[in-house]
């Protein structure tokens, strides 16, 4: 396997106080790691030697192969992606400008750094001639989060740093952000390290997680599921927390599982059309309607289409609760609970209805998970199984 | 809760809360009556004071004092040497206070800077009239405009000086840690992200000292360096009114259009986005 990153023995400690306790990690091309722990465990002055923000006290850092430890900090930070917690955009510069920083101080020419700024926005959904020369603070936390990332990616680093990124913004914008930052990284396929103390965080957008001890140095260093279904020590156990097994269903995503078809109509379709798919479709007492461009817009029941009037764009209950094919089943399932109808809608990038998300899907995926569990546990290759694993394979 | 992207509340403008920014500083002055009648008001308050006293002095009865030095070109000459001399005066003192208040807030100067905040206290606390016949001595600078402009220039050093450095500091440690982790240098960090984002603190502080200058700068007379002081001393050892207010009035006059300027220059160069 190729290794984007390589820490040997890494350790930072200052005066008085030691941070990070003889680091070693390799991280693989491509693959987002990400740094979890409590606070003051040694996360972020990890993450900060990296890019050398923090100098390690010992030990050396290899990128791509190379030995990074002690090559001029500035022209290694431009190789470097970075998104700090809060975002840090320049406030009094358009977002242009905050997204052209480091090809500007790579000294690319204008015309190069124009088209590299459009070609970034349209990469993060935002409109070019809209955003362009506007400023930060015009815009929402949300887009400005975007922004942050498209900067980060200007120069088109090999390898991101993210520390917190998504910490300053709402729970529900959040969510949104992660799945669009793992859509992203489908595409462009950075080595990623990213730091958080969110355990569900940690284990929607990690390939690997490495969890940090209050001795500064790394509990665990594995796959999530390996890391749910065997925690290392009692450290790591505890900090994961309760509720592994509904934690697990952060591993599987949307588009691993086979989606329900639920029975649907275009809004304008008429009436009568409408009651008499409801009656063909048995054991459904509600319809979803998309809208001329597939996307889903109302559920409509028997007693809704009873009414007179063609005009269904405001009948029934509002189409909600939608998820992408990258978001996982634990937001499928935070969707359902929510939902009107007791499913959750996945669309594509797009916007156009694909399937539904139910309860049974969801238990599906649950034994699915506990079987293959069951198998890694009889062929007894774990040499330490927690409790709690053992106890939902026997039930 | 993964929503699409598409939802039209995040990808598209959001003309709910983004309040459009005003894109000029004219436009900014448009949208507020009240603060574009202080831009108007001012020079015509002080135009109109100059034209009163100047229509009641050229209906009075001078007598030879008075018309010596009530002339077109005794009045004119003070005028031009007193906006001569707080000009300079003020040009010392954002040159030698901006980049010393850029090194004081770097960190290898830290230790340094209660010195010369010391020192620039100092020059402040001592009454301005005491500082110029002390630097007047003629075992120092001897009488003169020079000696005017050194006097003052300590005098006003504090205003720049502080806010220079309150303007850096108050600059979020995020930011610069963001343009240093993006690979800036410390150089690029200063002039494009601290520097812009301190520019309005900074312009205040010689928003201050300009009117402080213009003020004090009367006080030159009695080192014989000339300005406006000249007509209203002249005033006073000849017992003229006349004399008197119209040095006064034009002395007014000038700090007031002066603090008017200034206040369009903070407008103008104000970085935008904030």
């Amino acid at each position: 396997m190729e290794f984007m990153i390589q820490l040997e023995k890494l350790t930072k400690r200052f005066p008085g106080q030691m941070a990070v306790d003889e680091v070693s990690m390799d991280i693989p091309e491509g693959e987002i790691v990400v740094f979890v722990g409590p606070s003051g465990c040694g996360k972020t002055t990890t993450l900060k030697m990296i890019n050398r923000l923090i100098e390690p006290t010992s030990g050396s850092i290899f990128i791509d192969g190379e030995d990074v430890t002690h090559m001029n900090p500035d022209k290694l930070r431009r190789r470097i992606g970075y998104v700090i917690q809060q975002i840090g955009l320049f406030p009094h510069q358009t977002i242009a400008t905050n997204i052209a920083t480091v090809p500007r101080a790579l000294k690319w020419d204008k015309d190069r750094i124009a088209a590299r700024v459009d070609e970034l926005l349209e990469l993060v959904g935002m409109d070019p001639d809209v955003y362009r020369d506007r400023y930060p603070k015009e815009l929402s936390g949300g887009q400005n989060q975007r922004i942050g990332v498209a900067r980060a990616l200007a120069a088109d680093p090999a390898v991101m740093l993210m520390d917190e990124p998504f910490g300053a913004v709402d729970p529900i914008t959040r969510e949104r952000l992660q799945s669009e930052f793992l859509r992203l990284q489908d595409e462009v396929h950075k080595t990623i390290c990213f730091v958080t103390h969110d355990v569900d965080e940690a284990i929607k957008m990690g390939d690997r997680i490495a969890i940090f001890g209050d001795d500064h140095k790394i509990q665990q260093f594995d796959r999530p599921e390996t890391i749910l279904s065997n925690p290392e020590n009692e450290f790591v156990e505890d900090f994961l927390g309760s509720g592994a097994a509904l934690k697990r269903l952060h591993l599987r995503r949307v588009r691993d599982v086979d989606l329900t078809s639920w029975p649907a109509a275009s809004l304008d379709e008429g009436r009568d059309s409408l009651r008499r798919k409801l009656e063909e479709a048995e054991g459904y007492s509600f319809l979803l309607l998309v809208d001329d461009r597939g996307r889903p817009s109302r559920w409509v029941s028997s007693r809704d289409l009873d009414r007179s009037g063609e005009d269904m764009s405001d009948r029934g209950l509002p189409a909600a609760a939608l998820v992408e094919p990258q978001g996982t089943l634990h937001d499928a399932l935070d969707e359902m609970i929510t939902s009107n109808v007791g499913c959750a809608i996945v669309v594509d990038k797009q916007g156009v209805y694909q399937g539904v998300v139910d309860i049974d899907t969801v238990m599906t995926a649950v034994n699915t998970l506990r079987e293959e569990l069951r198998g890694r546990l009889a062929v007894g290759s774990w040499h330490a199984v927690p409790s709690e694993a053992v106890e939902e394979a026997r039930s | 809760m993964s929503v699409t992207s598409t939802d039209p509340q995040l990808a598209g403008p959001r003309t709910d809360e983004a309040e459009e920014a005003p894109t000029s500083a004219l436009g900014r002055l448009l949208r507020d009556p009240g603060r574009a009648w202080s831009y108007v008001g001012i020079p015509l308050i002080v135009l109109g004071s100059w034209f009163a006293v100047y229509r009641w002095v050229s209906g009075l009865e001078l007598d030879s004092i008075e018309q010596r030095w009530l002339n077109a070109e005794r009045v004119t000459r003070s005028v031009v040497e007193h906006i001569q001399l707080s000009l300079i005066a003020t040009l010392f003192v954002v040159g030698i206070a901006v980049p010393l208040g850029i090194m004081l807030t770097r960190p290898f100067a830290r230790r340094l800077t209660p010195i010369f905040i010391g020192i620039a206290n100092i020059g402040q606390a001592i009454p301005s009239v005491g500082l110029l016949f002390f630097l007047a001595l003629p075992a120092l600078l001897g009488i003169g405009p020079r000696t005017a402009v050194v006097g003052i220039v300590a005098y006003c050093l504090l205003p720049v000086l502080r806010n220079t450095m309150v303007g850096l500091d108050q600059v979020d440690d995020k930011l610069i840690e963001a343009g240093r982790g993006m690979g800036l240098t410390t150089g690029s960090v200063l002039l494009r992200i601290e520097l812009p984002l301190a520019v309005p603190v900074i312009l205040a502080g010689i928003r201050t000292a300009l009117i402080l200058t213009v003020g004090t700068m009367v006080l030159a007379t009695f080192i014989n360096a000339g300005g406006l002081g000249d007509i209203i001393n002249g005033g006073i050892v000849n017992n003229r009114t006349p004399i008197l207010l119209t040095g006064a009035v034009l002395t007014a006059g000038l700090a007031l259009l002066i603090d008017w300027l200034a206040g369009i220059a903070q407008e103008v160069l104000r970085p935008r986005g904030l």
